[in-house]
């Protein structure tokens, strides 16, 4: 499942949801990630996507670990829009009948949303707003895929 | 053919979205027809190797193709999770 909204959602929720869904599936894990106040003074984020390829892409990425590793289900949640500091961003949650392979999903499909998903975050402070750059370590972290 | 910006690259041409009358047949003849019209287009392309392109949402590279192709979008490398 992939969800793309600017609506809140509660990780909790979602995650006994996804549990409930893939009974059977004797591993589950799950990433959040969560707007965090890094150098101090940040008010929020402002995080534009790109419309139609966004959900593409995900489907994509998705698709791929679906495919790579012996998995039951696979999930993907990730806002755009204002956000908050302490909200969450995203998550991706993964079910396989082996720890293994829903550890090593979850990350493929975080590295991947992180640097082949259309999304592009802005922090925005008192002073004003300004983009977050790519990091050469995401784009790294794709070739140990 | 409809060219869309996003994140810094829209802020420094100024809109989010044009269509966009070319001959062009790459990317990169695009993107030089582009700069050569104003200079917020200049400022927006003028490091391309600091930019991204899809087609039709699908990521390319700048030596590509525009044949049949409706949607170009121009964006920095992108930053979700």
């Amino acid at each position: 499942m992939i969800r793309v909204q600017a609506m809140p959602f509660d990780p909790g929720g979602e995650l006994n949801t996804f549990s409930q869904g893939v009974a059977g599936a004797g591993a589950i894990v799950s990433f959040t990630g969560v707007v965090r106040d890094v150098t101090g003074g940040l008010s929020g984020m402002e995080i534009e996507h790109y419309p139609g390829m966004t959900e593409k892409a995900l489907g994509a990425i998705r698709g791929e670990a679906m495919q790579r590793w012996d998995l039951a289900e696979a999930m993907v949640i990730h806002r755009f829009g204002r956000l908050d500091v302490g909200e969450v961003i995203m998550m991706v949650a993964t079910a396989s009948k082996h720890r293994k392979d829903a550890f090593e999903a979850a990350e493929f499909l975080m590295d991947y949303l992180k640097s082949r998903a259309p999304f592009w975050k802005k922090e925005v402070t008192l002073e004003g707003s300004s983009w977050v750059a790519s990091r050469d370590e995401d784009e790294e972290a794709l070739g140990r895929w | 053919m409809q060219v869309m910006y996003f994140a810094w690259v829209r802020e420094r041409i100024g809109l989010p979205r044009e269509v966009v009358e070319t001959s062009a047949s790459t990317v990169a003849q695009l993107v030089d027809e582009l700069r050569a019209r104003e200079a917020r287009y200049e400022a927006a392309f003028e490091d391309v190797t600091a930019l991204r392109v899809a087609l039709d949402q699908e990521l390319a590279d700048f030596d590509a193709s525009l044949e049949g192709v409706q949607e170009v979008a121009f964006f920095p490398p992108m930053t979700g999770g």
